[in-house]
């Protein structure tokens, strides 16, 4: 085993840093998730705002926003409250807080301290698109978000921000907790509605593609992460205009990322979305402050375990969906995860696909038996007993999973070029690819790691078996 | 409504462009295309999962080829869909990799081997070889999960077939996926078996080995088998069935998808008790009384039976002889029969029921309906027996059309199996036109939708308990009150409807009509009679008192079956000669005098008639065991012996002449029903019975003191073809008594004791649980059970049968 380095002193939390403050803007006070900080700190007010204006306005303010969605796809949230088809009643909002993809801890740091934030933003959400009920899906592990979660509604609602004629309007809103009983695929929104609705975790078939039209009971649902609606507040206190200052203009605003790994500081960094670049959260003084003891960065992961990896080639680009997927990788959930030149690559890989291969539903073949041979394949060869055809098989068996080219970076000391994201895949969602993509990663940008772990391993051919009777 | 779809869309498959209907999706379509997209976990008559990911297509709807599954994505007009490019070929080989790597290579052992859906299309699809080293998935191999079902999940591709069905088709969810990922397993709760009437189904949808029968497992491989197509007569519905067998024994039988009747499904009874024909316990030779031997039953052969059995009927007094019974024979044989009856022994005493339906007039003589119109309906009014109970595939499909809008109302004295579904009217025994015509006066909305609305009439005989009369009156008020109403009669055993159909019920002749009516049956019979005889009540009443002098059961055993158990045992002591025609010694047969054996299902051809009046082909599978011979040929064989001649010497013969005195299946030629077309079977309509329904009777007063007794049947009972199959002898519930918890807890009793229930006849002892699907007042009892005879607390005469229920000494 390559050495592991010295363990961080702290667990991972926030980490202030220079640039604007949105979501995360009470995570310094001792009791920011308290109903009487969060009011004494303009809590509320984006409510207040919003209740004041007709709901086809705040929706638009949020449009206007273009709030991208924080817990992976990056889909608008304005746009996609306009699915829900016209007239159709009732209609749900159902908060992703099964927050699991490896890597990601944002979403946890924003229920444990500023739960009244995301509360106040589905009220705001829920009075917007005439959601009449909100389902809060909290992913089952986090105890201390239940916990705090459950005192903030019940002090919202003894204070009159949710319930029965919010604020003294005619806006009614109930909010139910659900508590997740721990699988990954549940933070795949159709799996969630599944879930909530007391079935298996499994992802519903599509179409229909967005639950707003058939969703939680068959009826039209908004499916929106934590982070989303913890921005709402902000935006209707502060308007749409304020928020799209912040950033760019096709990733206005700011985002929270988790990063792990082998970095100085690694923690939860609110970064301003669109124009910070990797290496600004990965070397700058503020943020992550470089690799640790001075190392040098193998390759980091930008957006969660499910996404393909990059090289320090790569550390240039911006937090800019546009910027990263034509150079074969997705910002995904917000999760970077660092690996410096120590790294075993293969046992990294490995690490990810098990997990990945553990956490498969069991719905869709390729992901059920490709992910744990996946695994077993890798397995075989990060222990020395592979050979130089299992690589091949890894690949050909990732190929019935993905069909095509998957992508993956620019090396170009390696002549490799940029092949762009998205993948094409035979599951129904997306936790079979995830399976495959560090894999893929690992092989196309270190062969020569693996290479080195099955030199000498010959395949055994059939006329090489020698039966002994 | 929206507007009108476009009725049809043009899709290319394969460079060829077909035409398909709006929202089929691709596979089906191809399929009819003749195009074979290999897939595991679709089904025609269940709605897709898209688990297998085997039937991954390239379509192209307009952005470019893509692979999608086709069980997934409906057609759209302009797709272009291609089944062979080299990315489908390649997710067909890595899917089937992939599908291999846990799946044992134990074929040579397996069950399904030779028609595994698998093992097919890896041959035809698949990579060649594996390239897997590892450990495969091991399980516990094989694990019962009911009675009659065995689960191997080292074989199981989890597909989603077998849970879709039991949760989707059958509504028993008791079988599921658990665990996850790599370790998803399907199995039953625990402590729960798989105890669908069913289970049958899932095995035979299941693409791979893992589900197996018990009376199956390791019978026969399949390249040993030989198959022939019939339809089952288990019960009335008449499933359309494929009958296999090996080494002249029968082993299996399949369910055949047709549209009007089954789509495929069979019962776990109708597709298991082929057993019972393979019995040892078969009769083999014909049997009579040997005075010599203390009158026991001794085996003889032939003509020594024949001249015996003629000999009787020739001695009989005029109007002495009476002929119980004929729902287990063919067309053919029914036919047979009624003809020796009215043109040479000249007796109108014939009846294919027991005592236990409607009188033939009113099965014959309302409006009918088809299953597919019942299913259709906006309203399914059932009064009538407990259809999951007794015709299973018929509440299959209303449990489907209830899923798909039609409402299924039924008005019973006990809540049935059909109530998950439907919504239940309670009427104690003898009260339903009364409660009918109360919810008819209702402001209910389903008052105006049983009036307005296109409504089928279920219409049978809930209750053993109680007469005919209270059904009978439920029906004059939807007459009268529902004109627009058709019906759809619960006829229970199976061939009954075509042996009514060709005459064996008094006053009725072939075709429908009544001996007024009978000009082209007497051109080919001679003069008939003007008399209607008895039926079957009428026939034991007066043989008890003495009057018939020869009786004769065409497979019937009126001691289990006929409704009076009293009754019946007097009327077979009291008449004269017995003659029984039967498959089995069954009660009744062990008190004839003279016993002739005969072929059964799967062991004769000729044809059959379902509830709705859907004739179709019987096959024949296996030669029948000693000198059995078919039911007609023994009519035949008598006529002759009793210097008539039915002048017929073969099944199809009987057929060409039903052909020429029925005017209603004058249609339904030979050629018409050896043709392709009748795949589904002929739907006979017409004839000129009318029902005279009469004026509803007062209901009969209810005694506060006692509890109204409710006898119905079960699927697995007391039956020979049930008693003689050993995988579903012991699936019979037994004589438990069911009643209200409120009515329990005011007796004094408990769940689980012994209490005396005694009406006027006799008291019988019973175990008693409580359940809310019985209503106050009313407790019922499954009728013909192993292990206890409640017939014989019935008195036929009675309109309802009232009970005490009283704690019994001595307690649980």
């Amino acid at each position: 085993m390559t050495s592991r380095g010295e363990p961080v002193a702290h667990a991972p939390g926030f980490v202030a840093n220079d640039t604007p403050r949105i979501v995360t803007s009470r995570f310094d006070y001792e009791d920011s998730y308290t109903l009487a900080r969060y009011e004494a700190t303009g809590g509320y007010q984006g409510l207040r705002k919003a209740l004041a204006r007709s709901p086809e306005d705040v929706h638009a303010e949020v449009r206007n926003a273009t709030l991208l969605g924080r817990g992976g796809a990056g889909f608008p949230a304005g746009v996609k409250w306009g699915f829900c088809p016209p007239g159709t009643w009732p209609r749900y909002l159902v908060v992703n807080g099964d927050e699991s993809e490896p890597g990601t801890y944002k979403d946890r740091l924003l229920m444990e301290l500023d739960p009244h934030q995301l509360i106040e933003g589905c009220v705001i959400a829920c009075y917007a698109v005439g959601l009449s009920q909100c389902f809060l899906y909290i992913r089952g592990e986090m105890a201390v978000a239940q916990e705090r979660v459950a005192q903030a509604l019940n002090d919202a609602y003894a204070a009159g921000y949710v319930g029965k004629n919010i604020l003294g309007s005619d806006l009614s809103v109930d909010i139910v907790l659900h508590w997740g009983a721990g699988a990954y695929v549940v933070g795949e929104e159709t799996a969630l509605i599944e879930s909530l609705e007391g079935n298996r975790g499994m992802p519903r078939l599509k179409p229909p593609y967005f639950p707003a039209s058939i969703g939680l009971y068959g009826q039209p649902t908004i499916v929106n992460n934590v982070e989303t609606l913890a921005n709402l507040p902000w935006i209707l206190d502060n308007g749409a205009e304020a928020f799209c200052q912040i950033g760019t203009a096709s990733s206005p605003g700011t985002r929270m990322v988790a990063v792990s790994g082998h970095v100085k500081r690694p923690g939860v960094y609110e970064i301003v979305n669109g124009t910070t670049t990797f290496r600004d959260l990965i070397y700058g003084e503020s943020m992550c402050g470089g690799i640790r003891d001075d190392n040098d960065l193998k390759a980091f992961v930008p957006g969660g375990g499910s996404a393909p990896w990059f090289t320090p080639d790569q550390l240039d680009l911006p937090f800019e969906a546009s910027e990263i997927g034509p150079q074969g990788s997705m910002l995904g959930s917000g999760a970077v995860m660092v690996m410096d030149h120590t790294t075993d690559i293969p046992a990294a890989a490995l690490t990810l696909t098990r997990f990945y291969a553990h956490e498969s539903c069991g719905k869709c073949v390729p992901c059920r038996e490709g992910g744990t041979w996946l695994e077993q394949i890798l397995r075989r060869v990060v222990d020395g007993t592979g050979t130089a055809r299992d690589l091949d098989l890894l690949m050909e068996v990732g190929e019935t999973i993905c069909p095509g080219e998957f992508p993956h970076a620019a090396v170009p000391a390696k002549g490799l070029t940029a092949k762009p994201f998205p993948y094409r895949m035979t599951t129904i969602c997306f936790v079979g690819p995830s399976a495959f993509a560090p894999v893929h990663s690992a092989l196309t940008l270190f062969r020569e790691e693996f290479e080195a772990k099955v030199a000498g391993n010959t395949d055994m051919s059939v006329s090489e078996v020698v039966i002994n009777v | 409504m929206t507007d009108a779809p476009p009725s049809v869309v043009h899709v290319t498959i394969d460079g060829v462009e077909v035409e398909a209907q709006p929202g089929e999706m691709v596979i089906a379509a191809a399929l009819r295309a003749g195009v074979h997209i290999p897939h595991f976990c679709y089904h025609p008559r269940m709605s897709p999962v898209g688990m297998c990911r085997m039937c991954l297509v390239d379509i192209d709807g307009g952005r470019g080829p893509m692979l999608q599954p086709s069980c997934m994505v409906p057609v759209a007009d302009g797709m272009s869909v291609d089944t062979g490019s080299a990315a489908t070929k390649r997710a067909q080989e890595g899917i089937l990799e992939l599908l291999l790597v846990n799946h044992p290579l134990d074929c040579p052992v397996c069950d399904k081997g030779g028609e595994c859906p698998l093992q097919d299309q890896t041959v035809a699809y698949g990579p060649g070889e594996s390239r897997f080293v590892e450990e495969k998935r091991h399980y516990e191999k094989p694990i019962p999960i009911s009675d009659l079902v065995h689960l191997d999940r080292e074989r199981c591709i989890l597909c989603d077939r077998c849970t879709r069905f039991a949760d989707e088709v059958a509504g028993d969810a008791l079988i599921h996926f658990t665990e996850r990922g790599n370790e998803t397993q399907v199995l039953t709760f625990p402590d729960e078996p798989f105890s669908s009437y069913f289970s049958g189904n899932t095995v035979q949808i299941c693409p791979v080995g893992a589900l197996t029968a018990a009376p199956y497992r390791f019978k026969a491989r399949p390249w040993d088998l030989d198959q022939v197509e019939s339809t089952c007569t288990t019960c009335s519905v008449g499933c359309r069935v494929a009958v296999q067998s090996s080494r002249n024994q029968l082993v299996r039988y399949l369910g055949v998808d047709i549209d009007p009747v089954n789509h495929g499904w069979l019962c776990d009874r109708g597709r298991f008790d082929f057993e019972a024909v393979n019995s040892d316990a078969r009769l083999t030779v014909p049997v009579m009384r040997d005075p010599s031997d203390d009158q026991q039953l001794v085996g003889t052969d032939w003509s020594t039976a024949l001249a015996a059995a003629a000999q009787a009927i020739a001695a009989a007094r005029p109007g002495a002889v009476g002929i119980i019974g004929g729902a287990r024979l063919t067309n053919e044989d029914a036919y047979a029969w009624s003809k020796l009856a009215r043109s040479v022994i000249g007796t109108d005493n014939v009846d294919a029921q027991l005592g236990d339906g409607l009188p033939a007039e009113v099965v014959l003589g309302l409006p009918g309906a088809t299953i597919d119109e019942a299913c259709a309906a906006d309203v399914v009014l059932v009064i009538g027996p407990d259809l999951k109970e007794s015709l299973p595939i018929l509440h299959l499909r209303l449990r489907a059309a209830a899923r798909r809008g039609t409402q299924v109302v039924e008005l019973t004295a006990a809540a049935s199996g059909i109530a998950d579904y439907a919504r239940t009217i309670f009427a104690a025994p003898g009260t339903a036109a009364v409660e009918l015509a109360r919810l008819l006066d209702s402001d209910d909305p389903l008052a105006h939708t049983l009036t307005h609305g296109r409504v089928v009439v279920v219409l049978g005989r809930g209750s053993l308990a109680e007469s005919a009369q209270p059904t009978i009156d439920a029906a004059a008020v939807v007459r009268s009150r529902m004109p627009g109403a058709t019906f759809l009669p619960a006829l229970v055993r199976g061939n009954v409807r075509g042996a009514l159909d060709m005459g064996l019920a008094p006053g009725i002749l072939p075709g429908r009509v009544n001996l007024s009516d009978g000009a082209a049956v007497s051109k080919v019979w001679g003069s008939l009679l003007s008399q209607p005889g008895l039926d079957t009540t009428g026939m034991l009443e007066a043989a008890a008192n003495g009057r018939i002098d020869t009786l004769i059961l065409l497979g019937a055993d009126p001691i289990a079956d006929f409704p009076d158990r009293g009754l019946a045992e007097r009327a077979l002591a009291g008449a004269g000669t017995v003659i029984a025609l039967d498959t089995f010694v069954t009660e009744s047969v062990a008190r004839a005098d003279i016993v002739l054996p005969t072929s059964t299902y799967g062991e004769k051809g000729g044809t059959t008639t379902n509830l709705e009046g859907r004739v179709s082909r019987l096959g024949q599978k296996v030669t029948a065991p000693g000198t059995v011979r078919d039911d007609w040929m023994i009519a035949a064989d008598l006529a002759s012996r009793l210097g008539g001649d039915l002048g017929v010497a073969s099944a199809e013969d009987l057929w060409r002449e039903i052909t020429t005195v029925s005017a209603a299946h004058a249609d339904c030629t030979v050629e018409v029903l050896t043709s392709d077309a009748a795949q589904d079977g002929i739907l006979i309509t017409g004839g000129s019975i009318v029902a005279d329904l009469g004026e509803p009777a007062e209901p009969p007063a209810v005694d506060a003191y006692a509890l109204r007794l409710v006898a119905g049947r079960k699927l697995y009972d007391n039956a020979t073809s049930v008693q003689q199959s050993p995988s579903l002898a012991g699936l019979a519930v037994g004589p438990v008594l069911t009643m209200n918890p409120t009515d329990m807890a005011r007796l004094g009793l408990h769940d689980g004791e012994r209490a005396d229930v005694r009406s006027a006849r006799t008291s019988v002892v019973l175990s008693v649980v409580g359940s809310d699907a019985v209503p106050r007042g009313v407790v019922a009892v499954p009728f013909n059970q192993p292990g206890g005879t409640v017939s014989s607390l019935i008195d036929v005469t009675s309109t309802v049968t009232d009970v005490a229920v009283e704690v019994r000494g001595g307690g649980r």
